[in-house]
Formats: C-alpha cells, sequence, structure tokens
C-alpha cells in the first residue's frame, strides 16, 4: 500500500489556478483534470479544496466567473482570470521559480 | 480593491443566502456530474461511475458546508441566529429577564448619573477658548491667619504694569445696581469688571463694544453693557438700545453693548456688566476689595505665574502709599504669598471630592447589580445545562456554546444600559428642577456624548462581567461531565455549582456593608452638624431682604439711617411681625474681614492684630435673629445717630482676648491704629458665619453710622438686609404687606434678595444632605439586593437538598435543626461578606473624611449598626426559603425520583 502522494504542494494551489486559467475560461472540473494531466498525475485535486479555493480567490479579485453552457450543454459555472490575477500570477510564478531553483541548489550541493 | 470585493460579496450572500447557497449547490452537483462523465467516458458502467464519483470528492454536503463557511458575512450570519435565539429565550422568561434589566437599568442609571454630573462639573472645560489659560489670582496671608485671600487693588495695577507671564488681567466684583426709569425701580445683579475682564474670558459683546481703558477712568462717561436676558426682557431685544441711556444707583449710564447668551460667569446672575472705575492716584496698599483673574501667555505654566506674582509681591510696596492707619510694616506682617489656581478649580471647589466619592458609591451598586444578574444567569445556565451538554456532545465547539451565553448577556447589559440612560435623563433632570443651589456649573450638566459612551462602555462591561461566570462555569473546555449528574443526584455538581452563587452572595454583602457604612457616617454627620448651634433660632420664622438708600436719593448719612429705622418701624406695624432688624450681612452669608486693635493687648511690633469679621447692626438685630447676649447690652438707636464709639463681640473673641465674656464688657477696641476706641457694650453667642461645618469666626458687630472708623470720617451702611421675624415668613402675602411698608417711606426703594434664613441655613447643609440623600438610596439599594441575593441562594440550596432534609426529617431530626442548618448557612455567607465589606470599608472611608464632620471614619457606632443590620437582613433572608425546608414531606421527598 505504498501510494505516491498525490496531494498539491502546500500554498502551491492558488498559483496552479491561477496558471491554469492564463490559457482560458474553465469550470471547477475542467480544471481539476487539467492539473491532474498536465501535472502527468502527479497532483490529484481536493475537489472540496479547489471549490472554497474559487472562493477566495473570487473574493479578492483575481477571478471573475459566469454561468453558461459547456459543450455538452450543461450549465456551469466558468471562471477566468482578471487583470490582477494576471499580475498575481507573474508573481507567483516568478516567486515560486525563485524558491524552487533554490531548493534544487540546495539539495545538488555536496555534503 | 479587494476589501470592498470582499465587502459586497458579503453583502450579496447576506441579502440573498438561499440564492448564493443554491449557486454553491450547483456548482457543486455540476462537478459531480462532469466527474461521472468522466468515469464513464473511461468505460465505467453509470453506476459506478457515479460511486466512483462521489468516493472521490467524498462528502457532498461537507464540501458545500466547507465552500459555504468561506468568508466574513458567515460569522455575521451565526451571530444574528445567536442574537435572534436570544431574544427568543430572554422572552421565554420574561420574570427573568424583566428582572434582570431592571436590575441592571438602575445600576447603570445610576452610575450615568452620576457620571454625567462629573463630566459636566469637573471634566468639561469651561465655556471661553483656551479656558485653561485662565487663572485667578488668589493670595494667601499666613501672618494675618488668612489662608484664601483675594486681589487688592493695589496688586491689580501692579501686576497689570509689571507681570512677564499674563497677556491680561482683570479684576472685578459682584454688586447690586438699582435701575430707575423703567418700568417699577428695582436692584438687579451687576458684574463690575475692569476693562481688559473680557479680554481675560476671550469673549465680545454680541453687539455694541466691550469696554475700553477710558472707561475706567472715574471722570470719563459711566457706559454699561447688558446681559442678553435683560436686554430681551426690558428692552424688547431691540438693537436701538445702543446709546441709551439709563439710570443706575442715581447716575446715568450709556449703553454701550449687550452680551451673547451664553455669556455666564462663575455662576453669578447679573442683569448689568458695569465698569469697575478705580482712581490708581487713590488707591492704598492695602486694598483687598475684589477679585482677579489672568490669562497666562501660551505656553506659560501655573507654577511660573505663582512665582512671577511673588516677584511682583514685593513690587507693590514701592509703587502705593500704606493706608493711614495702618502700620508701616503691616504690608510685610501679613506675608501675602500668591495662592494661583485655575478659575475652574476656583469655581468648581471641594465639591470634586464629594462627586468622586458618589461616583465610587454608585460604581459599588453597580457592581452588586451584576453579581445579582450573575447569579440569575447562573441559575438559568444551570436549568439549562443539560441542553448545553447534549449540544456539546453533538459536536457544537464550547467556543460557540460561550458566545452563545456571553451574547445573551451583552444583550442584557445593552438593553440595560439603553433603559439607564432613560432614567439617568430623568435623574437629571429631577436634580436641576431642585435647584441644589450648592453644585457649581449645574447648567453644564448634560447627556452629552461623552456621558453616551461612558454608559455604552459600562453597559458592554457589565454585560460581560456578569456574562463571564456562567461562561466560566458551563462553556469551558472539557465541560462535558454535566451530562452524566442527571437531575440532582450528583451532590458535589450541585455543591460544586452552589459555591459560584455563594461566592457572589458573599462579594454583595461586601460591598452593600462598605455602602452602608458610608451611608451611616454620612447620617452620623448630618446628625451631627443639626446638634451645631449656628447662632440664631426659629430660622424658618425669620424672612430677610434686602434694601439699599442710594446716595443720589438721600445724600446726608443720618437721614439714611433714620429712613432705615422708619422702614423698620413700618414693618414691626406689620401683622404677626414680632422684630425686625438691619444688618450689613445676615448670618452665613459672610461679610468684610479686617484686623482689630484691642487697647490692652499690645500688638509685637512688625505684627498685625488677627482678622476678625465685620457686620454692622441695627439696635435690636440680635433678637429678631434669635442670637444670644451673653454679657452687656444690645445698641440704642440713641447710640448709633449720635455715633457713640460702641460695639459689641462674638463670645469666641471676647474668651480669646480677655478669657471670660463678662470681662471684655467696657473694654476697648478698634480697626486701626488713627480711629477711636470703641468699647465693648455687649458679648453674643458664636455665629456660624462660614457654614455649621466650619469655626465660627471672631465677629465685631458695629453700628450702622459711626464717625472716625477704618480712616474715613463718616462710615454709613446705606445698603443693608432687613431680617424681620414672624410666623408668616415665606408666605407672598407677607411679601406684599413688606412691599407696602417699604413703599410707605420711600416708593421709590426696590426690594431685592427675599429668603427666609432657614433657606440660608438649609444651603450651608446642602452638600451634606445630598451626599447623603444618594448614599442612602445607594446603600438602600445594595441592602435590599443583597438580600434577594441570600434569599435566592438559601431557596435553591432548600430546592436542591429535598432529598437530604427528607432523610433527615425521617432519621428524626426535629425542623427547628433543619432550619438552622439553612439559616445558619445565610449567617455564615453574610457573616463573611460583612467581614470583607467592613474591613474593606475602614480603609475606603478614608477617602470620604472630607465629607465627615466631627465623625471618624472609623465610628463605632457606625459600625455596630451596620453589623447589626446586616446580621438581621441575613437573618431574615435566609429565615423565609428556610421555612419552605420544613414543609418536606419526608416520605413524598424521598420517593421523589
Amino acid at each position: 500500500m505504498n501510494e505516491p502522494n498525490t496531494d498539491v504542494i502546500q500554498g502551491t494551489l492558488d498559483m496552479l489556478i491561477l496558471k491554469t486559467l492564463s490559457l482560458e475560461p474553465m469550470h471547477g472540473f475542467g480544471i481539476a483534470r487539467r492539473i491532474e494531466q498536465v501535472s502527468g498525475k502527479v497532483f490529484k485535486v481536493n475537489p472540496g479544496s479547489l471549490l472554497t479555493a474559487f472562493q477566495r480567490l473570487e473574493r479578492v479579485g483575481w477571478l471573475d466567473s459566469e454561468w453558461r453552457q459547456t459543450d455538452n450543454s450543461r450549465r456551469a459555472k466558468f471562471y477566468s482570470l482578471t487583470r490582477s490575477g494576471k499580475k498575481q500570477l507573474e508573481r507567483e510564478t516568478a516567486d515560486w521559480n525563485r524558491r524552487a531553483s533554490a531548493i534544487a541548489r540546495l539539495l545538488k550541493a555536496e555534503a | 480593491m479587494s476589501l470592498w470585493r470582499q465587502f459586497t460579496h458579503g453583502v450579496r450572500v447576506l441579502r440573498n443566502r438561499r440564492a448564493a447557497d443554491q449557486e454553491v449547490d450547483d456548482e457543486v452537483r455540476h462537478y459531480l456530474e462532469e466527474s461521472t462523465a468522466a468515469f464513464a467516458a473511461r468505460g465505467l458502467s453509470p453506476d459506478d461511475a457515479q460511486r466512483a464519483a462521489r468516493l472521490e470528492l467524498g462528502s457532498v454536503t461537507a464540501v458545500r458546508e466547507e465552500v459555504r463557511d468561506y468568508g466574513w458575512e458567515n460569522i455575521v450570519d451565526t451571530l444574528f441566529a445567536d442574537l435572534r435565539y436570544a431574544v427568543r429565550r430572554l422572552r421565554q422568561k420574561p420574570g427573568f429577564a424583566i428582572a434582570a434589566l431592571l436590575t441592571v437599568a438602575l445600576g447603570i442609571g445610576a452610575t450615568s448619573a452620576i457620571f454625567s454630573v462629573i463630566n459636566g462639573v469637573l471634566l468639561k472645560p469651561l465655556p471661553y477658548p483656551q479656558s485653561e489659560q485662565i487663572v485667578a489670582l488668589r493670595h494667601t496671608a499666613p501672618g494675618i491667619h488668612i489662608d484664601d485671600m483675594n486681589l487688592a487693588a493695589s496688586l491689580y495695577f501692579t501686576y497689570s504694569e509689571e507681570n512677564r507671564v499674563f497677556q491680561d488681567v482683570g479684576m472685578y466684583a459682584f454688586n447690586t445696581a438699582s435701575v430707575m426709569g423703567l418700568a417699577e425701580p428695582e436692584e438687579v445683579p451687576a458684574l463690575l469688571v475692569t476693562n481688559r475682564f473680557l479680554a481675560v474670558l476671550g469673549v465680545q459683546p454680541a453687539i455694541g463694544r466691550a469696554f475700553t481703558s477710558s472707561d475706567d477712568d472715574p471722570k470719563s462717561e459711566r457706559a454699561v453693557i447688558l446681559s442678553d436676558g435683560y436686554w430681551k426682557s426690558r428692552f424688547g431685544g431691540e438693537r436701538s438700545v445702543l446709546g441709551r441711556r439709563i439710570i443706575l444707583d442715581g447716575d446715568a449710564h450709556t449703553v454701550v453693548g449687550v452680551m451673547p447668551p451664553s455669556f455666564q460667569f462663575l455662576d453669578g446672575h447679573f442683569s448689568l456688566v458695569m465698569p469697575l472705575r478705580i482712581n490708581r492716584g487713590d488707591v492704598g496698599l492695602i486694598s483687598f476689595c475684589c477679585e482677579g483673574i489672568a490669562r497666562l501667555k501660551p505656553g506659560a505654566t501655573l507654577a511660573q505665574a505663582n512665582a512671577d506674582v511673588a516677584r511682583m509681591l514685593e513690587m507693590a510696596p514701592a509703587k502705593f502709599p500704606v493706608n493711614p492707619g495702618f502700620g508701616a510694616d503691616a504690608w510685610a506682617a501679613s506675608r501675602i504669598a500668591p495662592r494661583l489656581r485655575s478659575l475652574k478649580d476656583l469655581l468648581v471647589g471641594d465639591v470634586r471630592n464629594t462627586l468622586w466619592v458618589l461616583l465610587g458609591t454608585v460604581g459599588m451598586v453597580l457592581l452588586i447589580a451584576c453579581a445579582n444578574v450573575a447569579n440569575l444567569l447562573l441559575v438559568r445556565a444551570d436549568e439549562r445545562r443539560h441542553e448545553l451538554a447534549i449540544r456539546a456532545a453533538l459536536g457544537a465547539g464550547w467556543r460557540r456554546i460561550a458566545r452563545e451565553l456571553l451574547l445573551e448577556s451583552v444583550l442584557l447589559g445593552l438593553a440595560g444600559g439603553g433603559l439607564g440612560l432613560a432614567l439617568a435623563y430623568g435623574a437629571l433632570r429631577l436634580l436641576a428642577a431642585s435647584g441644589i443651589e450648592h453644585l457649581p456649573r449645574i447648567h453644564d450638566i448634560s447627556i452629552d456624548p461623552t456621558v453616551l459612551a461612558f454608559t455604552a462602555g459600562i453597559s458592554l462591561a457589565a454585560g460581560l462581567l456578569f456574562g463571564l461566570i456562567p461562561v466560566y462555569k458551563y462553556a469551558r473546555p472539557h465541560e462535558s461531565d454535566a451530562l452524566r449528574g442527571s437531575g440532582g443526584r450528583s451532590l458535589t455538581g450541585s455543591k460544586e455549582r452552589q459555591r459560584a452563587r455563594s461566592l457572589l452572595v458573599v462579594a454583595q454583602v461586601a460591598l452593600a456593608s462598605v455602602l452602608l457604612v458610608g451611608s451611616g457616617l454620612m447620617i452620623r454627620t448630618f446628625q451631627a452638624l443639626r446638634h451645631v448651634d449656628p447662632g440664631f433660632s426659629s430660622a424658618h420664622q425669620v424672612e430677610t431682604l434686602h434694601i439699599s438708600i442710594p446716595e443720589s436719593q438721600v445724600k446726608e448719612p443720618e437721614r439714611a439711617i433714620r429712613m432705615e429705622e422708619e422702614i423698620l418701624h413700618k414693618i414691626q406695624a406689620v401683622a404677626g411681625v414680632s422684630a425686625a432688624a438691619a444688618t450689613s450681612t445676615i448670618p452665613m452669608d459672610g461679610g468684610s474681614n479686617d484686623p482689630v486693635y484691642a487697647e490692652d493687648r499690645a500688638v509685637p511690633a512688625g505684627s498685625v492684630p488677627p482678622i476678625r469679621r465685620y457686620k454692622y447692626v441695627s439696635p435690636g438685630y440680635f433678637s429678631a435673629v434669635g442670637a444670644q447676649l451673653i454679657a452687656g447690652r444690645d445698641l440704642t438707636w440713641a447710640e448709633t445717630y449720635n455715633q457713640t464709639p460702641v460695639a459689641l463681640i462674638s463670645a469666641n473673641m471676647a474668651r480669646e482676648l480677655w478669657r471670660d465674656p463678662r470681662e471684655a464688657v467696657g473694654k476697648r477696641i478698634r480697626p486701626t491704629l488713627k480711629d477711636d476706641w470703641r468699647v465693648v457694650i455687649g458679648v453674643v453667642a458664636d455665629l456660624h458665619d462660614d457654614g455649621v461645618d466650619q469655626k465660627a469666626p471672631g465677629i465685631v458687630y458695629w453700628p450702622l453710622l459711626q464717625k472716625n472708623f477704618e480712616s474715613s470720617e463718616t462710615n454709613v451702611t446705606r445698603s443693608v438686609a432687613l431680617v424681620i421675624r414672624t410666623p408668616r415668613a415665606g408666605s407672598p402675602a407677607l411679601l406684599q404687606d413688606l412691599q407696602k411698608a417699604v413703599a410707605g417711606v420711600s416708593p421709590s426703594l426696590p426690594l431685592s434678595d427675599v429668603k427666609t434664613l432657614e433657606s440660608v441655613y438649609d444651603r450651608s447643609l446642602a452638600r451634606t444632605s445630598f451626599t447623603l440623600v444618594l448614599l442612602g438610596i445607594a446603600a438602600s439599594m445594595a441592602l435590599f439586593l443583597g438580600i434577594i441575593g441570600i434569599y435566592g441562594v438559601i431557596s435553591y440550596s432548600v430546592s436542591q437538598r429535598t432529598r437530604e432534609i427528607g432523610i433527615r426529617l425521617a432519621l428524626g431530626a426535629s425542623l427547628r435543626d433543619v432550619m438552622a442548618v439553612f439559616v445558619g448557612y445565610g449567617l455564615v455567607l453574610s457573616g463573611i461578606g460583612a467581614v470583607c465589606g467592613i474591613s474593606a470599608a475602614l480603609v475606603l472611608t478614608r477617602l470620604m473624611k472630607s465629607l465627615l464632620f466631627t465623625v471618624s471614619p472609623a465610628d463605632p457606632l457606625t459600625y455596630a449598626a451596620v453589623s447589626a443590620a446586616l446580621i438581621l437582613a441575613a437573618v431574615l433572608a435566609s429565615y423565609l426559603p428556610a421555612r419552605r425546608a420544613t414543609r418536606i414531606d419526608p416520605s413524598e421527598a424521598l420517593r421523589a425520583e
């Protein structure tokens, strides 16, 4: 029973959502599936956390939402990135890159 | 921006909770559908796909709740729900709610009322710009034993010319002026001021001009400024009044201005503001005639001002000649020193201490009220402990339950505060209507934003205070064993609960005993003051009024006095009048203070003999006010008209100089070294002229007409108070008769300042009776609440121990024994409370020492009486519920449960 950990790294869910939405507006399940596919199933998003994160991101003004028909003609809530959401994504991406490369350097360093 | 979004979003959710919930619901359902479809696309059967999707999502409800719970509006939402719940629960038990509400309202109302008095009297600044810069120019003169002395004209000029710390210096005096030529002749109060006086206060007339330096010159044309009230009532508020000439004290005065309606000064009532005209060339060094105020330069302190005045006091003797009749060293011997203080301190005086003691008192009543409500809340929480335990078991967090309990009590506190504010408003109206003359700045007392904030603050604090006690008992983390003990079977549990309530009762009794001791001490003070012989008798039968015979009407001094005598004879003929006489100042109304030399008592070089109070009286004065003649005889009219050099003195002065009043008769005294000697012809009983709680001053009574007195050739008392002894005193009919009698002698002579001697006497007791009444009310409330507290605890204890009582009775205990247990318990509780309270009172009552008169703060009689009252109250409060224990039927009690 040694299943690999598929939890999203703490504190990165917002960034992953923003990144995913930077391509096109999407609904909740679409975003979850996109994150799962693009990450090559390394990350699996918890639906509860995802939906709560939408509430939060919308409140701070990084996301807009609107109800409309999906391709398979269901009504769904589509989220899209706002201008300040784009800026936030840039900030978070830069920040993440800085930290990730620092960790990579630390791990590479000879003991 | 994002804060705004948070806000609008939250408000949208609050406004339509159902739509918002629906949206969350829809989104979760859509997620599930998409997820199911995705699983189905991977080849699962519809049923399996749905199961897999649900498994992945987890509990739909949980997710929905998780999403829903995000946002500040949820806190508000549950708060409102709890609030509605709290209101509903309070309405379910209207008896409890009303009792608690009234208790809190009384406590908060009393506290708010006293606080608004403190706010108006002590905290609010005076109604002048930068009023903190205004100082009263008071002095002290240890060399002649005068603690607090006014301002001399010589010093007014010295300070105006030489000071380094003042922007402006002003001098003033209160006086009266008789106005003629308008309707009826009338005597109106006037404020006499030097030309910079209004500048010191920083106020200007509403119309017209202020005084200028030329108005102070006795040679210039006389000017007058009207008060707003006088302008409106006598001149119809016409602007054309400027430039009009009116006759004051027989001289024409030009109206130059009208003060604004808001203008007030030291609570004084005056219709006119007139120039205080003093010729600088005539001023002698010792001329303490008036009062002074000054405005400090910005940044100057009171200490700097005192230092500057000390410096200038040295300069005055070089600038002004010593008055004739005084030794050259009289100035130095008086050792005059500055005693400046802020104008507000001068106005507020010694009422400060009284007010803080009262605030402390009502604060204690509020605490007792809180303890009572806490007790009620504990009983209610106890009744609900099953419900609370079940809710806790079902997953309600202790925080949530604590919040609910606190919300209920804060609601009670705030509602009580609102009601209390209404009570305070009523109390203040009552206070204003009662017209307590001794309270300074009574017109500045109102419910303003400061008072509102204070009331809101204490309401909230009270609500939290009595709410935290049940919270501490019932809504702590791990308070979950309540489910186990059911229906009061667990004795330890009930004992534990009882302990909190017992502690509250002990605290209540302790606070009540402090208040009882306080009011007991005030009662003893009042008694002691009532026992002081004021120096006059049957004051309720003495009417007093004021007349003044102006020089313009009767120029000759002797004729003025003859006119006074004639008026007295006319008044003596009025029905019911048994005696009438004239005096410069009625008892307890003061007089001038000057030294008196005695022929056979040498005064050491470089010092001045002690200061005595001067009063000028007509023959028959002492019998009219009911003062006892201890030795010698009264004046005669013949002596007055002949200007025979005679005088009467008070007994304490006679004893001080000659040990025995009888020895004093025939001795000779005089005011200054230049005057004729005057023979002491009588000695009068002491008069407490400064109030019954003050030492009786040494008094000299001089005739109304004298020659070679205080360095002037003729001394005549033209302005006199008439004292009239009659059972009709205080009645309007008498006043009409008196008016007729005076008009029979001179039709243009106005009467003023009509009052009975008793009202003057009562005023001297006003502060004590005011404090006594308020403390008395507070203490009775405290005792009453304390009794209710004991009663509540004992009756609860009886109801909890029904089974135990049944067993005891069944085993043969007598009814007396059972009752003794409960009465004993009540006595123990109140005993502990009383011991704590009385020990606290021994410390706390020292704070009210300045309010007491000949009574020690540790007065044994008071403490004994309070202890007895408390024991009695405790027995009563525990006997009543204990009697119910005796009605318990043993078989019934054992069968129950």
